[in-house]
C-alpha cells in the first residue's frame, strides 16, 4: 500500500490508486470534467492538474496513479494558475446563455467558474465560434453543441456501457464538436443518462427541457417502479409534482445508471391520480368521505364473507404495493377475511421487453416480494379471474390500478359479475371505472417502505411529500380496515408492519431498516 | 441606579372664556382663509394636485409598477430565466417557459404573472434579470381595483406598458 502525503495529509491506499480518489479519501476535492468513476480515464479537459514533487510539470491527477512517497500539493499558486487558465479556455466560446439553459444551477462550468475562475472574458463576443444549438439528436436527448467542452464522457459512455457508439467527435480546433452521423440518432434505451453524466448543458433532457430551474427542486431517495430491477433513484419534486427521476449510485443494482423508460415513470405519479375516495350510488360515481367509506367496505366485505362464505370473498393483491402492503393484505384476506381466494395481478407492460443489463421483462418492482410473502400467482390468479367471470364472488378487495393485462372492456365486463368491487389504487384506470369503492392511495412518491427486486434484494423507497388530494397511506387504509374487521392492529407507520413481518416471515428474518439502509439488503 | 425623580407642574385649569375656545376657533379660521386668499391670489403655489389626472414627477428611480420589455421584432424580452421569480421575496412572480417558435431565442415566457397584491416594491426581480426584460419605471402605483384576480398582471399586461 503506497503511502503519499496531498497537503500534508498522509493517506494510504490501495496500489493502482489515482491522485484524485487518493485525495477524495483525506477529503480534499479535485475539480474535474472529463473524468467520471464508471468511465475509462480520459485525462483531456485538463482540470485536475497538481502538483508533485520531483515531476517538473504539473500531473493530471485523474489518470496519475500514486506511488509510495509521493508528494502532492493541489492548493499551491501554480496549481490555481493553471486550473483558471483552462477554466478560460473553455469558456472562451462557451455562448454563457445560462438564463436559457436547463444545466444552469448544477452546472460544472457554473460552479467551477465561481471557485477558479471569476475573471472577466477576454475574447470579443464577435470572435466567439458558434455551433449548432438546439439538435434534437434522438432518444431523450437535445444537444447543443456550442455548450460542450469536448470532455468525451458521453462519447466513452456510448462507447464502454451501451456500446452503441452514436457520439463522435467532428472537426477540429475551435470548431471540434461532438454529433452523431447525419441520420444515425442515439438508438439505445440509456440515452437519460447522456444528461446525467454531461458536466454542462450540451446534453440536456427533452423531458425536462424548460419543466422547471433546478434550484427549485428537492430530492428524495426512491426505487424506480418501472421493472423488477429496482433501479435506486433520486426523485425531484417541488410542491407535490414530481419533475424527474435521476439514478443514485449504488453498485449492486444500477451502479450510476438507469434507463429511458425508467425516468419516466413519474408522470404516472403526477397525472390522472384518484384523488378522492369515490362511492358508485345506483352506476353514477359520487365523492364520498373516509369516515363513512372505510366503515362501509368493512361491513360489505364482512357481510360478503358471513352471508355466502369466506370464499365468495376475493382479494387481488399487486405487485406494484410494498412488501408491507402485501404482508397486511395477505392477513386481511387469510386471517381476518379466511377466504383462500387470494392472488396477485401480474401486469406485464408492454412486451416484456427485456435487456442483459438493467431493463427486466417483469414489469412490476415487487413480484419477488409478493412471491416470498406467499401469495399465490399465476395458476392461482387466473382461477381467480375464472371464480370472478363464473360469479363466484360476491365482494372483491383489489389493491392496484388493472387487473393483469386486461383491457378496459374486459376489466369492466369481469368487474361487472362481482356487486362490490372495493379498490384500493393511485391512478385512474379501467378499475376506477369499475370499482363500486375508490380508495385513493399515496404513489410511491408520498408513502414509503420496501420492495424486493428481482434478484430478492430488499430495498427501501421513502416518501418525498405528503399525500396528494385526499390520498392516504395504503399502510394506512389496510390497518384501518383490518381493525373494522377486527384485527385490533396497533401498527403506527410502515416500520412497524415492517418489524412485524421481519419477525413472522422466514425471507426477511433479521431484516431492519436500519440494516437495509441506503442501498438494500439481499435475502 | 436611582432613578431620579422630576416634578411636572399640572396644567392650570381654564377659565370658563378659556373653555368656550372661542378664540382659538377665530384663530384657526384665520389660518385656512389666509391659505384660501393666498392660493387664490398665487394659484402657482398650490400644493394639493389633481391626482390622477394631474401626476406628480416621480424621482427617477422610484419602484412602480412593472413592465415587461420587447425586442424590436416586437416579441418579449424575458426569455423565461426564472431569476426574478427566484429573486422575489414575496414569491410573487409565477413564470411557465415553454419553446420559442424562434430557434435563436429557444426559451420564451408562456405565461408571466405577476400578482400584484402580493408584490412588495422590492426591486429585487429589476436587479435579476440578466436581459433587462422586466423594469419598475412606469411611474405608476398599482392602480386599485374591485377583484383579485384583476390585479394579477399577465404577460399581456405587463408587455402594453
Amino acid at each position: 500500500m503506497p503511502t503519499l502525503t496531498i497537503n500534508g495529509m498522509a493517506v494510504d491506499v490501495p496500489q493502482g490508486t489515482t491522485i484524485l480518489n487518493a485525495a477524495k479519501e483525506v477529503g480534499v476535492e479535485i475539480p474535474h470534467y472529463c473524468y467520471h468513476p464508471m468511465l475509462s480515464i480520459a485525462g483531456n479537459c485538463r482540470m485536475c492538474l497538481v502538483e508533485v514533487e520531483k515531476f517538473p510539470k504539473l500531473q493530471t491527477a485523474c489518470s496519475t496513479v500514486v506511488t509510495d512517497g509521493m508528494i502532492v500539493r493541489t492548493e499551491t499558486e501554480k496549481v490555481r494558475k493553471a486550473v483558471t487558465g483552462v477554466l478560460e479556455l473553455m469558456l472562451i466560446h462557451h455562448p454563457i446563455d445560462c438564463p436559457i439553459c436547463d444545466q444552469a444551477g448544477e452546472c460544472g462550468l457554473q460552479n467551477y467558474y465561481m471557485k477558479f475562475g471569476l475573471h472577466k472574458s477576454r475574447y470579443a463576443l464577435e470572435d466567439k465560434v458558434h455551433k449548432k444549438k438546439v439538435q434534437d439528436i434522438g432518444g431523450q436527448i437535445v444537444l447543443d453543441a456550442e455548450r460542450c467542452i469536448l470532455c468525451s464522457r458521453c462519447v466513452r459512455f456510448l462507447d464502454e456501457v451501451t456500446g452503441t457508439r452514436e457520439l463522435h467527435f467532428f472537426d477540429r480546433g475551435d470548431h471540434s464538436e461532438i454529433s452523431i452521423f447525419p441520420g444515425r440518432p442515439l438508438d439505445n434505451n440509456y440515452t437519460g443518462n447522456l444528461a446525467d453524466i454531461c458536466p454542462v448543458g450540451a446534453l440536456t433532457s427533452k423531458d425536462f427541457r424548460f419543466k422547471c430551474r433546478v434550484w427549485f427542486l428537492k430530492g428524495f431517495d426512491s426505487i424506480c417502479t418501472g421493472c423488477s430491477k429496482g433501479c435506486n433513484v433520486d426523485a425531484h419534486f417541488k410542491g407535490d409534482i414530481l419533475y424527474r427521476l435521476k439514478p443514485r449510485w449504488n453498485d449492486a443494482v444500477n451502479q450510476a445508471w438507469m434507463c429511458d423508460f425508467g425516468r419516466l415513470t413519474y408522470k404516472a405519479m403526477n397525472e390522472a391520480r384518484l384523488l378522492t375516495p369515490i362511492v358508485r350510488v345506483e352506476g353514477a360515481r359520487k365523492a364520498a368521505a373516509w369516515g363513512s367509506l372505510l366503515p362501509q367496505v368493512a361491513y360489505r366485505l364482512k357481510e360478503a364473507a358471513e352471508k355466502g362464505g369466506p370464499d365468495r370473498v376475493a382479494v387481488i393483491a399487486s405487485p406494484q404495493s410494498s412488501n408491507e402492503e402485501l404482508y397486511l393484505l395477505r392477513r386481511i384476506a387469510t386471517k381476518l377475511l379466511g377466504t383462500r381466494n387470494l392472488a396477485f395481478t401480474h401486469r406485464v407492460a408492454g412486451d416484456g421487453f427485456a435487456d442483459d443489463f438493467l431493463i427486466q421483462p417483469d414489469k412490476n418492482p415487487n413480484s419477488r416480494g409478493a412471491r416470498l410473502l406467499g401469495i399465490p400467482f399465476g395458476a392461482a390468479f387466473d382461477a381467480l379471474v375464472a371464480a370472478i367471470a363464473g360469479g363466484g364472488i360476491d365482494a372483491l378487495l383489489l389493491v392496484g390500478n388493472v387487473v393483469g393485462a386486461l383491457s378496459e372492456e374486459e376489466t369492466a365486463a369481469l368487474l361487472a359479475k362481482v356487486p362490490v368491487v372495493v379498490q384500493v389504487g393511485t391512478n385512474e384506470g379501467p378499475v376506477s371505472k369499475a370499482a363500486t369503492a375508490v380508495l385513493p392511495s399515496a404513489s410511491v412518491a408520498e408513502r414509503g417502505g420496501t420492495f424486493t427486486n428481482h434478484a430478492g434484494r430488499v430495498q427501501r423507497f421513502r416518501p418525498g411529500f405528503p399525500a396528494r388530494g385526499k390520498a392516504k397511506n395504503p399502510i394506512e387504509i389496510l390497518v384501518e380496515l383490518g381493525n373494522r374487521l377486527g384485527a385490533g392492529w396497533t401498527f403506527d407507520g410502515e416500520a412497524s408492519v415492517f418489524r412485524a413481518l421481519a419477525e413472522t416471515e422466514a425471507p426477511f428474518s433479521g431484516m431492519t431498516y436500519e440494516s437495509i439502509g441506503m442501498f438494500g439488503q439481499e435475502i | 441606579m436611582t432613578i431620579g425623580i422630576k416634578k411636572v407642574a399640572r396644567p392650570r385649569e381654564m377659565s370658563f372664556p378659556e373653555s368656550l375656545y372661542l378664540v382659538e376657533i377665530v384663530k384657526g379660521l384665520g389660518v385656512t382663509m389666509g391659505h384660501m386668499l393666498g392660493n387664490i391670489v398665487r394659484q402657482e403655489g398650490i400644493k394639493t394636485i389633481e391626482y390622477p389626472e394631474v401626476r406628480r414627477r416621480m424621482p427617477p428611480r422610484f419602484r412602480g409598477k412593472h413592465r415587461l420589455m420587447k425586442r424590436e421584432n416586437g416579441s418579449p424580452r424575458c426569455v423565461a430565466c426564472y431569476c426574478c421569480a427566484t429573486a422575489c421575496p414575496a414569491k410573487c412572480i409565477t413564470i411557465v417557459a415553454g419553446e420559442s417558435p424562434d430557434p435563436a431565442v429557444e426559451k420564451y415566457p408562456v405565461r408571466f404573472d405577476i400578482d400584484m397584491l402580493r408584490c412588495v416594491f422590492c426591486g429585487m426581480c429589476v436587479e435579476a434579470c440578466p436581459c433587462d426584460a422586466i423594469r419598475m419605471d412606469t411611474g405608476w402605483f398599482t392602480p386599485p381595483d374591485d377583484t383579485r384576480e384583476k390585479l394579477i398582471f399577465t404577460i399581456d399586461m405587463l408587455l402594453e406598458k
